[in-house]
């Protein structure tokens, strides 16, 4: 049977999820192996070297740089407070002294002679890394952090804005082919996480955001829409680090489209659960897709289904059209013939016959994703 | 006559794609006999560059019918039926390069530090300098937020005062930088500053960075020195960046010569080009995350790479950088422009997909015009001055930094323009290649015009630079062979008289004389554009140009030479430069419409 490679995003609604929660530096991991995780558990913490203030103390005292190291009180690693002497000059037979205080608590890190710069760094800043989902911790990594694992239903989008977020799955639209409006946005789903279908507009996101809505599953929004969310046009998929109160996730692409039905069934069904989100996008090398992550209590084992390679299209698959014509449309392969096709746009390619609707239609497999059900 | 090597297998793993050729000894020549390709799987669930490669071979195999593969490993040497005797691949995986720069005065060295940077291939994340008006603390959270691959360091003239160097180097130790891929290794530092400063700057950021020091940037005042900087970037970019993308260390291991990074290996090739047939050529490849422009003028060979232009994961920053309405100017029909940017996001978020209707073929190609226009740019600003990278300038020029000297770019003077990339090697008629290259790149006087046609300049590239002592000559016969055979289309010529006329008068007359001693006369009027089908054989033309107007031999002198046809042939551009499009929708639309059917460009129907 013809065979073909197309990758595919994940709608999974049982799997072993395994999720990797390492610090940015070393520190101190703070749960042990088999330990029950809820989201908000702190798992490893450290402190990230504090900020430092440059002092330009031979400007100051009005010196070379390298007079500098005669007039300082303090030395190297001396713990300062704000306000406390660091240098100061001798003066004119003790009179007419000049000096320098340190504009903050915190250490001397180093004392300059070749620029007469003094660097004061401030206090630690603490930094702690949570589970995000509720789990078991699978494997602790020394001083970085734990690989913790979850059965859960997981859910792959296509493209998402703002990093991590966790709260109650909401059911809002009706319908996978139902837009998100914002009259359907209240307040009291605040910290929710609320699932639309095709589409969701710039008013409805902000309000989203006025209400403090967690995020929004949704199956389109407008591409420059974006410029108005992140004031600034968003030229590579990169994203995870905007500071917003709502983070959103695209499950199927730009302008209206609805939501695959299996992953809008998958959410549904879910109602009313608890979920964790994550917005962060990669479209690049070693891509990072936003997901949607909702822990299920199981008494079975759950599959690793998703560190499995996906088989690749085959006849009778179900895939779904990826580029205009058909966009969005779900169908399923009839045949894969292995002869090149010309296209409308005179494209020699190779091709996938797609039944939608009972009709079969030539598609470009490369316009063509997996859709994969469990 | 007997070869050592007998079939080749070579693979250029790009971003978006990777692409399989195979060569073979046939009837005393080397050919490209097969080609194959799979989308590059640095993705996720496979996150391993070496399964898109094997998947490219699988289709060789499929489209041959010989065996190449015995599992996950690639059988050598060739015994008659089954293998290859050499593999050899080149590789644009692993993203751009993102880089931060700093300098002591931001117009100065700081400039220069980002010239380098640019034109090494990287993304400019910002830009330090002692006078950016940013307070140090400032200064460290921006260069911790923004964790970037590498960071070139650069300040003082050679022997100058080391304070302000050693300023930046101070704040670069207090924020304690690291690398944006992985936690194992210190971010590379390039210290291209004043050379008194060398040992303070070792001491300042030996430890905590892998410190590098090359050349000073800016000896003095009035010279820059961007090479040694170059170099050191590309180094560390192969090193660091590229040894991150997934499977690459494996892909490494199966190769029978070192891997190139693809705009090296293409750049190799323009080269051996230029250098062969005696011309100035400029040669672009626009891939799907980055646009790489190559061009020898005055036998000076530069190349740029525009990190954050290309068709498919940049293709939003092309259209973020010209604007919707540069590229909507391209467009010959009316399109919703909230439609249209939708469209153009799902391309960059599902980045693999191809045009199937001819209305998203036309956005495609209108959106290449612009990313090939504005990497044009980036590149005649980066190809300068008198000494191929480096650039003398008086004191006055020094303090004025808008563009280090004159150009070395002159389209008059361009003889070949090859393009290569998805784009332009794949696109379904010779002529919209020809288009695009034209209308992006502008060529004035006589230009030749040729597209790789299978994209496979990369992998020739990296066969050509074999040293492997027992395989560098049939290696190199071998790349040179397909180059001519089976890589380089010959388009056909574009002939341009450059001048102010009034619209629609005639701006040249052109008289060709045809290989079987038939002649044409033809008038290249203000506005139009004209194709004429000529095969790839000599013609010899005289041009008189109108008063005022240029077409290689100054304005209003006429001019006697030879020029090819090709598989498009010759193509009178009468549209003058700059190309300037109607503001009024209809009458622009007109235009394009005109110019597409006056050179056959795409399907006649309901669009065109």
């Amino acid at each position: 049977m013809a065979h073909s490679y197309t990758p595919g995003l994940k709608v999974l609604q049982k799997t072993l999820f395994r999720k990797e929660r390492i610090l940015p530096l070393k520190g101190k991991v703070l749960v042990k192996k088999g330990d029950n995780l809820s989201p908000d558990t702190v798992v490893a913490s450290t402190n990230l070297p504090g900020n430092v203030q440059m002092l330009k103390v031979n400007n100051i005292l009005n010196i070379e740089p390298r007079d500098v190291v005669d007039c300082l009180i303090i030395k190297e690693g001396d713990s300062v407070k704000k306000g406390d002497m660091i240098a100061e000059t001798a003066g004119i037979f003790g009179m007419f002294k000049s000096s320098v205080e340190s504009p903050v608590d915190g250490t001397i890190e180093s004392i300059s002679e070749s620029t007469g710069r003094v660097i004061v760094r401030e206090a630690p800043i603490p930094v702690e890394v949570d589970a995000y989902v509720s789990g078991i911790v699978d494997e602790v990594i020394e001083k970085e952090g734990i690989i913790l694992k979850s059965d859960a239903a997981f859910i792959q989008g296509i493209f998402g804005i703002a990093g991590e977020k966790r709260g109650e799955l909401v059911l809002v639209s009706n319908s996978s082919s139902d837009e998100l409006t914002s009259d359907q946005i209240t307040q009291d789903m605040e910290g929710k996480i609320l699932i639309g279908g095709s589409f969701l507009s710039l008013d409805a996101y902000k309000k989203a955001m006025s209400c403090n809505v967690a995020a929004i599953v949704v199956g389109g929004f407008n591409y420059y829409d974006l410029k108005a969310v992140l004031g600034y046009d968003l030229g590579v998929a990169i994203t995870g680090t905007e500071k917003l109160p709502t983070a959103l996730i695209v499950t199927e692409g730009y302008g209206s489209i609805p939501m695959s039905d299996a992953t809008f069934d998958l959410l549904k069904n879910n109602h009313g659960n608890q979920a964790s989100v994550n917005g962060a996008t990669q479209i690049r090398a070693g891509v990072i897709r936003p997901e949607i992550v909702i822990p299920i209590n199981s008494d079975s084992d759950s599959e690793d289904s998703l560190s499995k390679e996906p088989e690749g299209i085959q006849e009778g698959s179900t895939v779904r059209v990826i580029r205009s014509p058909n966009f969005g449309k779900i169908g399923t392969v009839s045949s894969l013939p292995s002869e090149l096709n010309k296209m409308e746009s005179e494209t020699m390619v190779r091709v996938a016959e797609i039944s939608i609707d009972g009709k079969n239609t030539l598609i470009p497999r490369a316009n063509l994703e997996m859709v994969e059900l469990q | 006559m007997s070869k050592k090597i007998k079939s080749i297998l070579a693979t250029d793993c790009g971003s978006t794609t990777t692409k399989a050729i195979l060569i073979e000894w046939k009837d005393d020549r080397y050919r490209l006999t097969f080609r194959g390709e799979a989308p590059t799987t640095v993705e996720a669930p496979f996150e391993d560059v070496t399964k898109g490669v094997l998947n490219a071979v699988m289709e060789v195999e499929e489209l041959s019918g010989r065996t190449i593969l015995n599992g996950d490993q690639i059988i050598t040497p060739d015994n008659g039926e089954k293998g290859v005797d050499i593999y050899v691949s080149t590789s644009s995986a692993g993203g751009g390069l993102q880089m931060m720069v700093a300098g002591v005065v931001k117009s100065m060295s700081g400039e220069s530090a980002e010239r380098a940077a640019l034109g090494a291939g990287s993304i400019v994340m910002d830009v330090l300098a002692s006078n950016d008006g940013r307070l140090p603390h400032e200064k460290i959270t921006r260069i911790r937020q923004l964790r970037p691959d590498m960071i070139l360091l650069s300040g003082g003239t050679d022997g100058g005062t080391t304070t302000h160097v050693m300023e930046l180097a101070e704040i670069l130790a207090a924020a304690n930088p690291r690398p944006r891929l992985g936690q194992n290794y210190k971010l590379p530092v390039i210290y291209a500053g004043n050379n008194k400063a060398q040992d303070s700057i070792q001491s300042t950021l030996g430890e905590i960075s892998d410190l590098d020091i090359v050349d000073n940037i800016r000896p003095v005042l009035e010279r820059e020195n961007l090479e040694p900087s170059r170099d050191k970037i590309h180094d560390l970019f192969m090193e660091h960046v590229m040894a991150q993308a997934p499977g690459y260390k494996k892909l490494m291991s199966w190769t029978d010569a070192p891997i190139m990074p693809t705009p090296g290996a293409v750049g190799s090739l323009i080269e051996m080009i230029a250098k062969k047939e005696g011309i100035s050529v400029v040669g672009v490849d626009i891939g799907g995350a980055t646009t790489d422009i190559f061009s020898v003028f005055e036998e000076k060979f530069n190349r740029t790479v525009s990190a954050n232009l290309g068709m498919s994961y940049s293709i939003c920053n092309v259209l973020a950088e010209s604007g919707l309405d540069n590229v909507l100017r391209w467009v010959p029909f009316d399109i919703d422009r909230s439609e249209l940017t939708n469209r153009i996001g799902n391309k960059m978020i599902r980045p693999t997909t191809v045009p199937q209707s001819l209305e998203e073929l036309v956005i495609e190609q209108a959106i290449a015009r612009e990313a090939l226009r504005l990497s044009f740019i980036q590149h005649k600003a980066f190809a300068t001055s008198l000494k191929g990278v480096q650039s003398e300038r008086t004191i006055s020029d020094a303090f004025e930094q808008s563009s280090s000297g004159q150009s070395l770019v002159n389209m008059m003077d361009l003889d070949l323009l090859v393009g290569s990339g998805g784009v332009l090697s794949h696109a379904p008629r010779r002529q919209q290649s020809a288009r695009m290259l034209i209308d992006a790149f502008m060529p004035e006087g006589i230009t030749q015009l040729a597209v790789d046609s299978i994209f496979m300049m990369p992998q020739l590239g990296v066969l050509a630079n074999i040293d492997k002592k027992e395989l560098k000559d049939d290696a190199s016969q071998a790349a040179l062979e397909v180059f001519d055979n089976d890589c380089l289309i010959r388009l056909g010529t574009c002939v341009t008289p450059v001048g102010k006329v009034k619209p629609k008068s005639k701006m040249a007359q052109v008289s060709l004389t045809f290989k079987d001693g038939s002649t044409k006369e033809i008038e290249v009027l203000e506005g139009s554009l004209e194709m004429l089908e000529v095969p790839y054989e000599e013609v010899k033309v005289n041009i008189v140009p109108s008063r005022g107007v240029d077409v290689g031999a100054g304005k209003g002198e006429p001019l006697d030479s030879v020029i090819f046809g090709g598989v498009v042939g010759l193509i009178f551009d009468g549209r003058n430069r700059p190309i300037t499009l109607s503001t009024d929708p209809s009458q622009r639309i007109e235009s394009l419409l005109n110019w597409s059917n006056a050179v056959d460009e795409y399907p006649k129907g309901d669009l065109f």
